[in-house]
């Protein structure tokens, strides 16, 4: 009997300490075969399963472009993510998923794409980031507005240096409160979208972040004349099974793990 | 459909045959007014008059805490050991109880399968009963009083026997296994039916418009109404827990003593609950009742309608029969369509 409930085991094969609440584990599926069901796109969620805590929802941060590990970055906040942030590198672990939908990679073709992201919601935009970069020629140009609360709350500093340094990616970094020897922008990142003012034209945009904060990066975005359907939002929302059946995520007819979580 | 005929004085020999078919369940009065489908041996225990069960019939196959597998820290996931293949009769079965595994099935199907709930499903055989409505039964304006599916045999009750309609394969082997109990339908007994059918259709008292009903939720989306109704709620989820069709639930570990077993339980839940919507960190959704209460009309006169073309309601009555806040299903929808006058209408007796 299929069992929908059943994770994948995985290994933690490395911890990356991001700020003082959120770490990325790098996983690697035991089985083989599992590795070899365990296929996924952008924008993708998995469970991660602690033995005796519980499950909780993640978007996949890493790209299926670079297959030799899956990456989830975990805020601690609960329970679970507490559990998570406890383990070490060599622990098991339970993975379930891919779940969801997936950002609409060739229809971004040939775009040039404007990617605004808060906080831990870069890790969604960081795998459809580096699937563009491994293929590069496939798509235009990319900018990227990010900020989080304080400069210690920016996570994947050593990427969003790479980034910079790459060709046609303009970064654009922020923080709404500066702190230590920070001397780059403050301010709320609608606001430095503003100032930054990416060209709308066969451009489109892709936001992830608190929701307070993808409500006015669409606004800013649609005076930026950015058409609705030019925007591309990933959602959270309480998960428990990932398979459209638990009803937590149940939004009017969408289920956000089933019809989304991208938008 | 094979139709046949089984004489009320055949019952009892008949439901003892069907005992090869597997361990029989049926309706038995359970306290005052009150029914439970349990165990039973013998035909007579069968409380067949019954209006409704305490608990739907989603208690076997969607239990209310089911193991999904167990874990072990050193060595990983097992199923949990269950025998799921069990055959089980359920005997009496009304047809909105039967409509509304109809409706579980929608849910626990498409590209992942419940396995937890289906192997289940697919070890169980249904027989049907007619019934009567009572003062909470609207059934009928949910399309849910009929079951056209959903059951190997259906009895309608027409008097000194039962009108039997074969649904399926084992139920033609229900019959087989006792053919001489049963007779060809005749002309008596087909004008006895209708007679019983048309008499069952003036004694709905109750009446929903469903037509539109989803557009017009949409309109009243910011209605005072749920305000009202998030005020009288006290959010303690008995709808939920006896509503035939909700089958929102929870996913929990349970760790053993020593530290490095345990299990993983699908366990009922309700979108009425606190924490329903709450998520690490605090961040709460539906931080308010009204938020909620709202919730659950929406997803099931609304959102299922839009995702699985019916309402995942079956007209029951058991939310309202429990409700403490004596809140009434009918009546708020009745009002969010702005009608006054709720009791049925002559025209509205059939849609």
């Amino acid at each position: 009997m299929t069992n929908i409930y059943t994770p994948y085991l995985a290994k933690i094969k490395k911890i990356i300490k991001e700020t003082h609440d959120v770490k990325t584990f790098q996983l690697e599926l035991v089985n083989p075969e599992s590795k070899k069901k365990f296929n996924y796109q952008p924008g993708q969620f998995a469970e991660f399963s602690v033995f005796g805590v519980g499950e909780s929802t993640f978007c996949l941060a890493s790209t299926p472009t670079r297959p030799e590990v899956l990456e989830c970055s975990v805020k601690k906040a609960g329970k679970v993510t507490s559990a998570i942030h406890e383990l070490w590198e060599g622990d098991t672990v339970g993975i379930r998923g891919p779940y969801g939908n997936n950002f609409p990679v060739k229809q971004l073709k040939g775009k040039n794409l404007v990617f605004v992201g808060g906080g831990i919601g870069l890790a969604p935009l960081r795998s459809l980031i580096n699937f563009v970069l491994d293929n590069r020629g496939d798509y235009g140009n990319i900018c990227l507005v990010y900020g989080a609360r304080t400069p210690g709350d920016l996570v994947y500093k050593k990427e969003l240096e790479d980034w910079d340094k790459t060709p046609d990616f303009a970064t654009h970094i922020t923080v709404d409160k500066s702190a230590g020897n920070w001397k780059g922008t403050v301010g709320f990142v609608p606001v430095i979208l503003g100032e930054v003012a990416p060209g709308a034209e066969n451009a489109v945009a892709i936001t992830c972040g608190p929701p307070i904060m993808i409500k006015f990066v669409v606004k800013e975005l649609s005076e930026l004349g950015f058409k609705a359907a030019d925007i591309i939002t990933t959602l959270e929302m309480k998960m428990k099974c990932g398979l459209g059946k638990c009803g937590r995520c149940n939004i009017g007819k969408v289920y956000v793990c089933k019809d989304g979580p991208v938008f | 459909m094979k139709v046949l005929t089984l004489s009320k004085k055949n019952a009892t020999p008949f439901f003892e045959a069907l005992k090869s078919f597997g361990k029989t369940y049926g309706p038995v009065e359970k306290g005052e007014k009150a029914y439970s489908f349990q165990p039973v041996e013998s035909f007579s225990q069968l409380a067949l008059d019954y209006k409704r069960t305490i608990l739907p019939l989603k208690k076997f196959f969607y239990k209310p805490c089911q193991p999904v597998f167990h874990f072990n820290k050193d060595s990983g996931y097992q199923p949990a050991e269950e025998d799921l293949e069990e055959k089980i009769v359920l005997f009496g079965v009304h047809p909105c109880d039967i409509n509304a595994l109809n409706i579980l099935d929608l849910v626990n199907s498409g590209p992942y399968v419940d396995n937890y709930y289906f192997v289940k499903r697919q070890n169980n055989l249904i027989i049907g009963i007619s019934c009567m409505p009572d003062e909470l039964c609207f059934c009928r304006s949910m399309s849910t009083d009929f079951a056209e599916t959903g059951f190997d045999l259906f009895l309608s009750d027409i008097g000194d026997s039962y009108v039997v309609r074969v649904g399926t394969g084992i139920g033609d082997d229900m019959v087989n296994a006792v053919p001489d109990l049963f007779s060809p339908i005749d002309e008596e007994s087909s004008r006895a039916y209708k007679d019983s059918s048309n008499e069952r259709s003036a004694m709905f008292q109750r009446y929903i418009e469903l037509s539109d009903l989803p557009e017009i939720m949409d309109l009243e989306f910011h209605s005072e109404l749920w305000e009202k109704l998030g005020e009288r709620c006290l959010a303690c989820g008995s709808c939920s827990m006896i509503c035939p069709t909700c089958n929102c639930y929870n996913i929990i570990d349970k760790l053993n003593l020593d530290q490095k077993t345990g299990e993983r339980i699908r366990q009922w839940d309700s979108c009425l609950f606190k924490d329903f919507a709450e998520v690490s960190g605090g961040h709460n959704f539906r931080s308010k009742r009204a938020s909620r209460v709202q919730q659950r009309y929406l997803h099931k006169q609304q959102g299922f309608v839009e995702q699985y073309g019916r309402p995942s309601c079956v007209g029951c009555g058991r939310c309202t029969m429990v409700c403490p806040a004596k809140i009434d299903i009918v009546e708020i929808l009745h009002t969010i369509r702005g009608e006054r006058n709720h009791r049925r209408r002559k025209s509205d007796r059939r849609r």
